[in-house]
């Protein structure tokens, strides 16, 4: 019988970042139905604040490294780092929502609590070493991002949206779980670092057959997350269904709290039994990207060009899961990072453009832009110049560092098919900056205002952000390096 | 004695699964899956999970069943239409079923050829005394995270139920 119930204060500190999150997102759902509707926008710099307030607690934990509560989570470089990408993406979505939701007159304040819950949650999967934790982070975050999908809920490609994501969603979960479930069967410990024990002993491991068939059935709830083929499907129209700056941040955020569990699990509990798992998520990260690119060649509306777009990217992370060295996890940590500045860049640009209800979304309604609101298309093409990997910009040096991790893992046709992959997706990126340059301005075009300054704080800092890690990488590269040797 | 009640309630919850699945009405569903909870009950007692056991009727087939049976007569759901599936679901639904039990049960078998039997009553610390204790110190985050789970879905519930935005 232990002395005392009450966990000690290291262990709070740990999770201070949760804390701040969770007592931000219920103060504003608790203000909301206290503030006259003009005033509902307040809500969003209260979450705004909490997001910042956060990201200072992630460093403070930081300096606590260490697990926590009975090792349910573990303080780590790698956690720190997965902690602060979310809650800088989920900052980005609420300067992107602000104007968005006067815009819908759908200001209110249960938004800003679901995007401050979501981070919650992401959060938690990005620091947990325990399979419970990581499910009820995953759900945290997964049943707040349902919700948001189909937030405006008498638009009805926002309920055929959320309706997709929520069956789909649930659906692969369970196969989560009953892995979850499988695994404690087998090895008797939900703890990463246990089950890493007992897989590795020869005399303690259970018959392969069986880890196989529970890293499979993980295999499936993690695919689903990340949007990695053959459990893809759902992304485009979910993407394109949702509000655009909610389509910002799932395509950031819970895909990078979703890679950073799937790295995690594979790369110290199944570690032991790479070479079996190996082959698989080689012929996904294939899969993924030839889908994501050839999709992507025949899209007109712009969500879905970049949902088709993300799934590519999806795939280029999973080549460096598939090269399972530490090099290849700090490769996927540092393309997350500049995936998730050009992308929700890229998804802002969306937001500013298509205007109530969303009516211009389509490649062509950009027609002229440059002439109209020369800023806005240069820092458009910008975006999407980094999502081609041009040098310069966080997109070349992110995919170099998975080609690189991958050649060192002996992964030559992977890494060949991933280039050509590459070169392919550049016809349908440069094709959005050529309609924007050199068409006559169309309608969509000439009657754009200018952005709002939230707007405006969001575009700019992505575009920063893109550029310093396409000059400086080693300021991202060398802490993700840093960090990719995970506890076990 | 010990094989023949699992044999026979794991039976039942099967048969009560399968049931949920393809009754075409909505509260027919509903009432099998209270089948299946109320023998997975059992099954949990055999095991030594009293306390487990115990939860299960009173929260799921208790209350978590007329929650669900509340609904759908607030929805007024009635008898799902015959047909809607695609013709490769019903062509390939029943066989790649058949084929996934199959491997599953061959590879048990074969794995666990060799292994030890459960028996019923060895395990006797399923006690509310014994999970009272670990939930309140090796899964206190977990037990405390799932407060703010269920806050998410409350308030999903509000905004997706609310008459209209303003």
């Amino acid at each position: 019988m232990p002395a005392s119930y009450i966990p000690p204060w290291e262990d709070l500190l740990r999770v201070l970042p949760e804390i701040v999150l969770t007592v931000g997102g219920t103060i504003a759902m608790v203000l909301e139905p206290l503030l006259r509707p003009e005033k509902k926008r307040r809500l969003g710099w209260l979450a705004l604040a909490a997001l910042l307030v956060a990201l200072w607690a992630t460093a403070v934990a930081h300096v606590f490294a260490g697990p926590a509560f009975r090792a349910m989570i573990i303080v780590d470089g790698f956690a720190t780092f997965f902690r602060a990408l979310v809650i800088v993406v989920g900052a980005l979505a609420v300067l992107c929502s602000l104007n968005y939701l006067e815009r819908e007159r759908a200001d209110s304040g249960e938004y800003y609590a679901l995007v401050l819950f979501s981070v919650v949650g992401q959060c938690l999967m990005a620091a947990s070493n325990e399979l419970i934790m990581i499910f009820i982070g995953l759900e945290i975050s997964s049943i707040s991002t349902y919700v948001l999908a189909g937030y405006l809920r008498d638009d009805v490609r926002n309920n055929e949206s959320a309706i997709k994501y929520f069956l789909l969603g649930s659906f692969a979960t369970a196969f989560l779980l009953y892995g979850i479930a499988w695994i404690y069967g087998l090895t008797g410990s939900t703890d990463l670092s246990e089950i890493r024990r007992v897989l590795a002993n020869p005399e303690l491991a259970p018959a392969g057959a069986l880890v196989g068939v529970s890293a499979a059935l993980m295999f499936v709830g993690f695919a689903f997350k990340v949007s990695a083929a053959p459990f893809q499907i759902w992304t485009p129209d979910v993407y394109q269904g949702a509000p655009a700056p909610v389509t910002a941040f799932m395509s950031a955020g819970p895909k990078a709290a979703a890679f950073a569990i799937f790295l995690r699990v594979y790369m110290t509990a199944f570690e032991p039994v790479a070479s079996r798992w190996e082959p698989v998520v080689w012929l996904s990260a294939l899969a993924t990207m030839l889908v994501g690119n050839f999709a992507a060649l025949v899209q007109n509306n712009l969500k879905r060009l970049l949902a088709y777009s993300s799934i590519a990217h999806a795939g280029y992370v999973m080549v460096a899961v598939t090269a399972h060295s530490e090099i290849g996890t700090a490769a996927a940590m540092f393309y997350l990072v500049a995936y998730a500045f050009m992308n929700v860049g890229a998804f802002a640009v969306v937001t500013h453009f298509a205007r109530e209800r969303e009516r211009y979304v389509n490649v062509d309604d950009l027609a002229g832009l440059a002439q109209r609101q020369p800023v806005t298309a240069a820092l458009f093409a910008l975006f999407l110049l980094s999502l081609i990997g041009i040098p310069l910009t966080g997109g070349f040096f992110g995919k170099f560092y998975i080609f690189k991790a991958a050649l060192e893992a002996n992964l030559y046709w992977l890494t060949g098919i991933g280039l050509l992959n590459s070169a392919l997706a550049a016809y349908y990126y440069l094709r959005i900056i050529v309609v924007m340059y050199f068409h006559e301005p169309g309608e969509a075009a000439a009657t754009l205002a200018p952005p709002a300054p939230a707007l405006k704080v969001a575009l700019w800092s992505s575009a920063v952000a893109t550029l310093v890690l396409g000059v400086f990488p080693s300021l991202v590269l060398d802490f993700a390096g840093k960090s990719a040797t995970l506890a076990r | 004695m010990d094989a023949v009640l699992f044999l026979v309630f794991a039976a039942i919850a099967v048969a009560c699964g399968i049931s949920v699945v393809v009754q075409r009405h909505p509260i027919t569903s509903a009432i099998s899956l209270i089948g299946v909870m109320g023998a997975l009950a059992v099954l949990y007692l055999l095991l030594g999970a009293e306390f487990l056991a115990a939860v299960q009727v009173v929260v799921y087939a208790g209350a978590i069943m007329v929650l669900f049976i509340f609904v759908i007569m607030l929805l007024n759901a009635g008898v799902e239409p015959p047909g809607g599936r695609s013709w490769p679901v019903r062509l390939l639904g029943l066989p790649m079923l058949v084929i996934l039990v199959g491997l599953l049960s061959f590879v048990i078998r074969r794995v666990f050829a060799g292994g030890e039997e459960v028996r019923f009553g060895a395990f006797t610390k399923g006690g509310p005394r014994e999970i009272g204790r670990l939930l309140f110190t090796d899964y206190l985050l977990p037990f405390e995270v799932t407060s703010v789970l269920i806050l998410v879905a409350i308030l999903g519930a509000v905004v997706l139920a609310r008459k209209e935005i303003d």
